[in-house]
């Protein structure tokens, strides 16, 4: 299929028993894009980023990232996952590892590297979100900004091709969310093609090149941050602007 | 009283044999633990499966061998087995049971224990390519076991106790040898002697234990 898009999802539905959760989305990303996917909660936007990387199976739809048909049964779909990094909003980091571990552990075992260069590419990563000096530390050790920094580290160490992020600033304390952008926006200006799933407009606002409105399972309308939060064309759209806008 | 439990002379009479019964309770509890931690994980990963072929018969399997005695089992395999052409002596049928009994329940508290770890933690595994197994093995398992740490212990406890199940099919382990001494010396101290090994060897593990679910209330709070 040929695709200039780094992202190409067409026509995807997703089913939850009786619940029609997405209803025929098309999301196409370009390289080095960063776009912004805003909506009521219940819209289906975490849900749409969840099924393009196959962490939830969409009910019907095709879905190409980087070139690799994701729904594809003869895909590998481990392989394909590791071009794909995900940032959740409960950070999910594993407990029972340091933070060195934590960025290590798929760089040992699903990219093959020997334990010195693991760990050697694991400070480099951490190095970049900031967090050299905690390497040795447990997530319980950490406030909850530096944990989804490690946890970004965690992303960034497989080089991916594409980072999703789903709201990745949700669960931390006001104070904390400026490191995590502050992040965010570095890799922004390495390049790094991001979509994103979250209510910091402000960040939306300065940062994104698109900005993706979503309700009810479909995409209501998309454009440049200033048309969209400016210019709303649809009376949905306006509605939940105005709504945030207050907060 | 005290030349009835507490006979010197019949303690060094007795001691031998009491020593040669602990080593063989200590020498059994190192087989039949491990036998049935491996069969309770290998259950608990097959539960992990969720697939319904796969799931019912691995819970009429599990039910079954909780429901059925121990001892009946034992008694089953060692006096039953024969006739069907199949003799496997004492210490083979402690060993099959306990692996079919305690596997069971080791199996039930390693699934809590897989069940107690958040679904989050398989996700961001698997989101950087882990598979379902290295998920498993390197994220979920480590924190399962740490979750159910002093369940796992507490079970121990019970099957190094119910290793005194092997004196009914004549494995010479502590109780039936302190029954040998006591039936040869018409005494019964070395069944005392047996009772405070029994509790000398399990008793730290009880300090242990309780330390443990300590350590585990006070983090809750």
């Amino acid at each position: 299929m040929a695709t200039n898009h780094i992202v190409d999802a067409r026509a995807i539905h997703k089913h939850f028993g009786t619940l029609h959760v997405l209803k025929g989305v098309d999301l196409k990303v370009d390289e080095r894009e960063l776009v912004f996917i805003i909506g009521p909660s219940g819209s289906g936007k975490s849900t749409l980023l969840r099924c393009l990387n196959r962490l939830e199976e969409p009910s019907s739809g095709s879905i190409v990232v980087d070139g690799i048909d994701m729904l594809d049964a003869k895909t590998d779909i481990n392989h394909a996952r590791r071009r794909i990094g995900m940032v959740f909003q409960s950070f999910n980091l594993y407990p029972h590892m340091t933070a060195l571990g934590n960025v290590t552990l798929a760089l040992r075992k699903v990219a093959g590297k020997g334990r010195a260069e693991a760990e050697a590419l694991g400070r480099v990563a951490l190095e970049r979100v900031g967090l050299a000096d905690r390497a040795e530390h447990t997530p319980g050790q950490l406030s909850g900004g530096q944990q989804q920094r490690v946890a970004i580290a965690r992303s960034i160490a497989l080089e991916p091709r594409v980072m999703l992020f789903d709201e990745p600033t949700s669960a931390l304390d006001p104070e904390l969310v400026g490191s995590v952008l502050e992040v965010m926006r570095g890799l922004r200006e390495s390049g790094m093609t991001m979509i994103v799933v979250s209510h910091e407009m402000g960040f939306a606002r300065n940062a994104a090149d698109r900005v993706v409105f979503m309700d009810d399972g479909l995409i209501v309308e998309q454009g440049p941050p200033a048309a969209i939060f400016e210019n709303p064309t649809h009376e949905r759209t306006r509605a939940f602007i105005g709504q945030i806008q207050r907060h | 009283m005290i030349e009835a439990f507490f006979n010197i002379e019949i303690m060094k009479a007795a001691w031998p044999i009491v020593l040669t019964g602990l080593w063989n309770t200590i020498l059994l509890s190192l087989i039949v633990v491990p036998l049935g931690l491996l069969g309770g994980l290998i259950l608990a990963l097959l539960a992990s499966i969720k697939n319904p072929l796969v799931r019912w018969p691995l819970m009429a399997w599990v039910d079954f061998f909780r429901a059925f005695p121990p001892l009946v089992l034992l008694v089953l395999l060692f006096a039953g087995l024969p006739f069907a052409g199949l003799e496997l002596g004492g210490f083979a049928c402690v060993a099959i049971a306990f692996f079919l009994n305690t596997g069971s329940y080791y199996g039930e508290i390693f699934r809590a224990g897989i069940d107690s770890v958040p679904v989050g933690q398989v996700e961001a595994a698997r989101s950087t390519g882990l598979t379902r197994m290295q998920a498993m093995r390197y994220v979920v398992l480590p924190q399962a076991v740490r979750n159910v740490m002093p369940d796992l212990l507490s079970n121990t406890l019970e099957v190094v106790k119910l290793t005194s199940l092997g004196s009914v099919v004549a494995v010479p382990e502590l109780l039936y040898e302190a029954r040998q001494a006591q039936s040869i010396t018409y005494n019964p101290t070395p069944i005392v002697m047996a009772a405070v090994i029994y509790f000398l060897l399990l008793w730290p593990l009880v300090r242990l234990l309780s330390r443990l679910e300590n350590r585990a209330l006070a983090g809750r709070r």
